[in-house]
């Protein structure tokens, strides 16, 4: 057989890239298609607003939505802080060494534990050793551990966007180390940082596992009023009513499926914006 | 003159860094707090069955009495589920993670980029959803089945998690290549193809072998959308086409029923520190071949 020419081998190789790239590309679009085309019929006011009746197969899911929130606010208020000065560690203060090296593993590894694994360490340590028992704080804490990582490397990545000519310029000018950080580092990092905060929104709204035995109620239709109550979260609530209930309605669940994944894609949308402009804006 | 210079800023300054270099350390800390919390809880249960009868056991039955606490058959159905996605998604992944990084510009990346962010942002518990409404009917049907809750089923949906960790990372890892290495080949006059299978792959391995690792550490350590769709069933698994049950989602399905302290609590845990001994090593190796390229 005679070998093919290497214009006409690349050819073929190219559509056979350009097909699975396809292939890879279809279920996203399927998913967000099925779902939008099956669950906007579900969504209404009422929908949205009212807490679930007859065993959750009528009536709404705000109950959900409210937990939701209340796990989502919890875990940027506990993971930002610390996410945020640990990249400030990483990024300004940290010599090429040992600890460096651990610490970068650390992270690889926060980031690969399984998601049920975390549920487990939530019950272990905030649910049981500090007996926080099944509550949004300890829902909060273990989303935000778990998300640590997403919020180290967006921030990392922005602090090291920074031109190290403008640290130079302020330290010169006699400010203090810590002094730059706060007046000319970090205000130059901000859209960077908050890519990170809303990818960990998106994420903490999300997860089900770590919130299996830490916080999430299977039915609980008021609301809480203190950080120590359960509280139902909307993927726990899809899970509920996708395997637990039987002859539930298609369209409550669809319609569920899709308040979630609205509120994550949306979410993951205003990252995308804030990306663009950002690139757009860079002069440096 | 010791004593001006310790002024309140000076102090402040002093407390800001120590909170930042303790910041630094937190994540070593809660990666030992996480071991530390599983060994403490799933210990227990090695009084009651030795390790090696513990994950070489074939019977799961933990209610029963005596128990019966062997993860073999999950073990198994882990490794079954994570091969077949693994299948699928590798090629596909990295296919598409060379198309997006080589083959296409402008618009065309920029979508297909945000198409794989998309992907990753889904949470596993609507793709498990989707694969119980929409797959697992389909499958059912296809190869005559009883139930349409397969080895399978979990497959293609986690090839569908795994896809954008393996596609972003290879993307990173053939986009860091050296711009000067292609310029050298296609002044040779290779093809661009060429240019890409000799000299571009070949110096991202390094990465790409990292990014197929950390997606089938993603499959391993995903517990939601499997433990809706395979079926829950565990026992080992003869074929793809039978349910079967991960670590993960026993994990999840148990923990609920069971009493805080009780023997089958232990052995959840256990199954806990399995998992984490699991997803640690191909963390651990993946890094190993990503520094490598580095340096």
């Amino acid at each position: 057989m005679k070998k093919l020419s290497p214009k006409i081998t690349q050819k073929i190789v190219f559509s056979l890239l350009s097909l699975a790239t396809l292939l890879a590309m279809v279920p996203v679009v399927l998913i967000v298609l099925i779902i939008i085309k099956n669950g906007l019929g579900a969504i209404n006011w009422e929908f949205l607003t009212t807490a679930p009746r007859n065993g959750m197969r009528e009536g709404g899911i705000l109950p959900a939505i409210v937990g939701t929130f209340c796990l989502v606010t919890g875990a940027v208020v506990f993971a930002v802080p610390v996410g945020v000065f640990a990249a400030i560690y990483l990024n300004e203060y940290a010599k090429k060494n040992w600890l460096t090296r651990l610490i970068r593993l650390a992270i690889i590894n926060l980031a690969g534990v399984s998601s049920v694994v975390y549920g487990l360490f939530g019950l272990g340590l905030f649910v049981i050793f500090l007996k926080f028992g099944a509550s949004i704080l300890a829902g909060a804490m273990t989303l935000a551990i778990m998300n640590l990582p997403v919020i180290i490397t967006a921030t990392r990545e922005a602090l090291a966007n920074v031109p190290q000519s403008f640290r130079e310029v302020s330290l010169s000018l006699g400010a203090s180390k810590w002094q730059t950080i706060w007046h000319v580092v970090l205000p130059n990092a901000i859209p960077g940082i908050l890519t990170g905060i809303i990818l960990e929104i998106s994420r903490a709204a999300g997860e089900t596992a770590p919130i299996l035995f830490t916080v999430a109620a299977f039915y609980l239709p008021g609301f809480p009023t203190s950080v120590f109550d359960q509280v139902m979260a909307l993927p726990m609530h899809l899970y509920a009513i996708s395997t637990q209930i039987p002859n539930i309605g298609l369209d409550v669940r669809y319609g569920t499926a899709l308040v979630l994944l609205g509120v994550v894609l949306g979410v993951n949308s205003v990252v995308i914006i804030i990306r663009a402009r950002l690139r757009r804006r860079q002069k440096w | 003159m010791l004593k001006k210079r310790w002024n309140h800023k000076k102090i402040f300054e002093w407390g800001i860094e120590g909170l930042i270099k303790l910041s630094g350390i937190v994540s070593i800390i809660l990666v030992g707090l996480i071991f530390i919390f599983l060994l403490k809880e799933g210990i227990s249960v090695f009084k009651i069955v030795n390790p090696i009868n513990f994950i070489l056991g074939k019977e799961w039955h933990p209610v029963s009495k005596p128990p019966d606490f062997g993860i073999l058959s999950l073990i198994l159905g882990s490794f079954a589920v994570t091969l077949g996605a693994a299948i699928i998604a590798l090629p596909l992944g990295v296919t598409s993670a060379i198309f997006i990084a080589e083959v296409t510009t402008g618009k065309t990346k920029e979508m297909l980029k945000i198409g794989i962010e998309f992907l990753a942002a889904i949470p596993s518990v609507v793709i498990g959803f989707v694969g119980i409404v929409v797959l697992a009917p389909v499958i059912q049907k296809v190869f005559d089945l009883p139930t349409g809750l397969t080895v399978l089923t979990g497959s293609i949906m986690l090839s569908i998690m795994a896809m954008p960790t393996i596609v972003s990372i290879s993307e990173d890892a053939i986009t860091a290549v050296p711009k000067r290495y292609r310029e050298a080949a296609l002044a040779l006059g290779a093809t661009r193809w060429q240019t890409i299978w000799r000299v571009v792959l070949p110096s991202a391995s390094g990465g790409i072998v990292a990014a197929c690792m950390l997606g089938i550490g993603r499959v391993i350590g995903e517990t939601m959308a499997v433990m809706m769709v395979t079926g829950n069933a565990p026992r080992i698994p003869h074929s793809l086409l039978e349910p079967a049950r991960t670590l993960t989602s026993t994990i999840a399905a148990e923990m609920g029923e069971t009493v805080q302290g009780s023997e089958h609590y232990f052995a959840l845990f256990a199954i806990g520190i399995v998992l984490f001994i699991i997803t640690f090593v191909i963390n651990f190796t993946a890094d190993l071949f990503l520094h490598k390229e580095k340096v």
